[in-house]
């Protein structure tokens, strides 16, 4: 058994390795969207341009905190970068009622879907919300952070920014 | 045997990796694969303290540690998880002892099918029939070991199918399950007819049956328990309204007391929203519904649905002190929400609105009327939809959440509770406690003084106002609390708070104690550490239905959380 898992994490490790960074792509995981209709997350695509996906809840205060700050910029963020941001509800049946009425009343223009028994969750190994991912134009995964305090949306923007200028990202 | 099984199973995940890698190492394959992982560690050194009533640790150091590492390949996907309690922390289940590969799988999923082989994660519509689900920081993991195809032949059209059992600490439990559903998207099945329709319609079914052999030598149980049942969506422009209803056979268990009466569940969810103002209805009946796969056990164990709780989530500690679930057995509850949003630039509303939630939340028993019936019947009792019995948990509550400048935000709330007690903690009436009436007030200001730092206050105040005193000696209520917190985070990397939980109105003078508790922590990109020094105090945690009391303790705590 242990020899097993050993070879197991050897192998991992090796393919890490290989891969590095740059084809780290979006896993595959069926989600709701608010018409009721469902949606695949290997489709999510911005015409080459980056993607923030924002895991959150809506019981999450921190998280509707972020998505509330971010909301404040988000037309100049769209207008000056094309980002686009989807918001990954992780509530389950007990609230999952309550996405809709939070993000109408919050007026909230980015894309949302539930995540309702956190499939998509575990494919993108998200511990804890609030959990930001940004997505470069080729579908990558290039950077993530977990948890939210006050300005980390502007570290956020500044990481947009870069990448669509080639530079390095920042955590 | 079983362990034999998991041997070959990792195994065979291993051939699988081993051959991917290769194989795209010939550089043959356009296909990407990348792997993803996480691991979460939490420890507690402990030490004993009497006037807390924190009992002595003989280990000193206990430990909840586990990690995943999933690989993917075009469709394919493969992964697994290590769990490891050395031993479990205090307030978890015991039977969490040792460790080992809890969980894996390997997947292969296209829009036409969907093949999981291996520990699954599933729900059928809101969960009233089945749900598998993982909650690893309270290590609640019910997730079914054994097949499960997803189907969509047509668009539209989604099938389900699934059959195995479930994970039960670090083996399976007993019983067989076997669940079906499926899910029509009229709009979309019929696009010509009624795709562009402002109104979706979506219509579901799912039938779910356990099996588990009958060896009680006196009582003739039935083998073969079914559930099945129908749910409906109806969305058009502003309005939600959903409903779902499940019927379950006779299901005798240790938790109805080896009633023979069948069982039944109905959840409904209504809403209205638009920019600035939402209303939502939840009402929720549940009568003998508890379903797990060993009708033996009890607390979180084995259980195959999800009892969504229709009361209000709340984060705060004051107002989660006394927490609800929904009580399996039987109960009819009900939640209303309005939240208004006062616009910018008015008087009220100033320069970046006002938000206003309005929160209303009620559950009651069912009354039981007893039935006279034959030995061979055995229900017990009946119940009636217009027959509500006694008083299980309230909770009315208004928030005010408001920016006042680009530096200064505030949330205020106040909540008023009623709390049974015997019901919900013990799950029956005769445990000697009074039920409580709190009133609870929460004042939490954040001041953001630099692009990247800010500070945060938090004080709350519990108010008793029908102490939960008890007629038993033994039993002691606790009366009023008062907590302050305050946070200080001078980047986006670092945080540091302090905490102090005060139960100043304990009737018991020598037990009016502060619950002390420094907490710092440090994040970089996915990863989080935190270290937490001091007291904290008996609480209850709810999940999955089921509430569990966690001792107090006092020590040092380290977690520590990383994916990749």
């Amino acid at each position: 058994m242990k020899t097993l898992i050993l070879s197991f994490l050897i192998t991992a490790s090796f393919s890490f390795v290989k891969i590095g960074e740059d084809l780290n792509k979006l896993p595959s995981a069926t989600l709701k969207k608010l018409n009721g209709s469902k949606i695949n997350s290997n489709t999510f695509s911005n015409d080459g341009k980056p993607i923030i996906i924002s895991f959150w809840a809506t019981w999450c205060k921190p998280c509707k905190k972020e998505l509330d700050a971010i909301a404040e910029n988000y037309p100049e963020w769209v207008k000056e970068t094309g980002v686009k941001l989807i918001a990954i509800s992780i509530d389950d049946a007990k609230t999952s009622g309550k996405v809709v009425t939070d993000v109408k009343l919050k007026g909230w223009e980015y894309e949302i879907y539930i995540d309702e028994n956190q499939d998509f969750k575990r494919a993108m190994n998200v511990n804890n919300v609030p959990h930001t991912f940004i997505i470069n134009g080729k579908g990558e995964i290039v950077w993530s952070h977990n948890s939210y305090s006050d300005g980390d949306e502007d570290v956020l923007y500044e990481n947009i920014k870069a990448l669509i200028k080639g530079e390095k990202l920042k955590h | 045997m079983a362990c034999n099984i998991r041997n070959g199973f990792v195994l065979i995940v291993v051939f699988l990796l081993i051959s991917f890698t290769f194989f795209s190492q010939e550089g043959t394959s356009n296909i990407t694969e990348s792997i993803h992982g996480n691991f979460q560690i939490d420890g507690q050194y402990y030490i004993e303290d009497s006037t807390i009533g924190a009992p002595k640790v003989p280990e000193k150091f206990l430990s909840n540690v586990f990690g995943n590492i999933n690989y993917i390949k075009g469709d394919f996907s493969a992964g697994i998880r290590y769990e490891a309690y050395n031993n479990v922390r205090q307030g978890f289940d015991a039977r969490y002892k040792g460790q080992g590969i809890v969980n894996k799988f390997a997947r292969y999923k296209t829009d036409l099918l969907d093949i999981t082989i291996g520990n699954i994660y599933e729900q059928f519509g809101s969960g009233l029939m089945f749900r598998t689900y993982c909650e690893p920081g309270l290590l609640y993991d019910n997730s079914l070991d054994g097949i499960s195809l997803i189907s969509s032949p047509k668009k539209g059209i989604t099938l389900k199918g699934l059959a195995g059992k479930q994970r039960y600490f670090f083996e399976n439990g007993p019983g067989i399950i076997r669940g079906f559903d499926g899910e029509i998207n009229v709009n979309e099945l019929f696009d010509s007819l009624f795709g562009n329709k402002k109104t979706k319609i979506i219509f579901g079914s799912s039938l779910v049956s356990k099996y588990q052999s009958d060896l009680d030598p006196n009582l003739n149980l039935p083998q073969n328990v079914a559930t099945y049942g129908g749910r409906i969506n109806l969305i058009r422009d502003a309005f939600n309204f959903s409903t779902e209803y499940a019927y379950k056979i006779n299901d005798p268990s240790a938790d109805n007391k080896f009633s023979y009466k069948s069982g039944e569940v109905i959840f409904t969810s209504i809403s209205y929203a638009i920019k600035g103002l939402s209303f939502l209805l939840q009402l929720k009946r549940v009568d003998n519904m508890s379903f797990r796969s060993d009708r033996n056990e009890g607390l979180q164990s084995l259980l195959i649905n999800f009892l969504p709780a229709t009361t209000k989530p709340h984060t705060y500690s004051m107002l989660a002190l006394n927490p609800y679930a929904t009580q399996l057995k039987g109960e009819i509850g009900l939640m209303g929400e309005i939240q208004y949003k006062i616009k910018k630039g008015s008087l009220l509303g100033g320069k970046y609105g006002t938000e206003l939630t309005f929160n209303f939340s009620q559950a009651n028993g069912l009354n039981q009327i007893p039935v006279k019936d034959s030995l061979t019947a055995m229900t017990f009792y009946k119940t009636n939809y217009n027959d509500i019995g006694e008083g299980y948990y309230h909770d009315f509550y208004i928030e005010i959440n408001k920016k006042f400048s680009k530096e200064w935000k505030a949330t205020f709330a106040y909540s008023n509770q009623f709390y049974n007690r015997n019901i919900i903690q013990f799950g029956t009436a005769n445990e000697g406690y009074q039920s409580l009436v709190s009133n609870i007030g929460v004042v939490d200001i954040s001041y953001k003084y630099k692009s990247t730092g800010s500070i945060r206050l938090e004080l709350q105040g519990l108010f008793a106002e029908k102490q939960d005193m008890i007629t038993n000696s033994n039993l002691v209520g606790k009366g009023n609390w008062a907590t302050a917190l305050l946070e200080w985070t001078p980047n986006g990397n670092w945080f540091v708070a302090i905490f102090d939980q005060y139960n100043y109105g304990n009737p018991e003078s020598s037990s009016r104690i502060h619950y002390y508790l420094g907490t710092f922590g440090y994040n970089k990109g996915s990863n989080r550490i935190s270290l937490s020094y001091g007291k904290q105090s008996a609480g209850i945690f709810c999940v999955g239905g089921v509430c569990r009391t966690v001792p107090a303790s006092n020590g040092l705590t380290i977690s520590i959380t990383s994916s990749f």
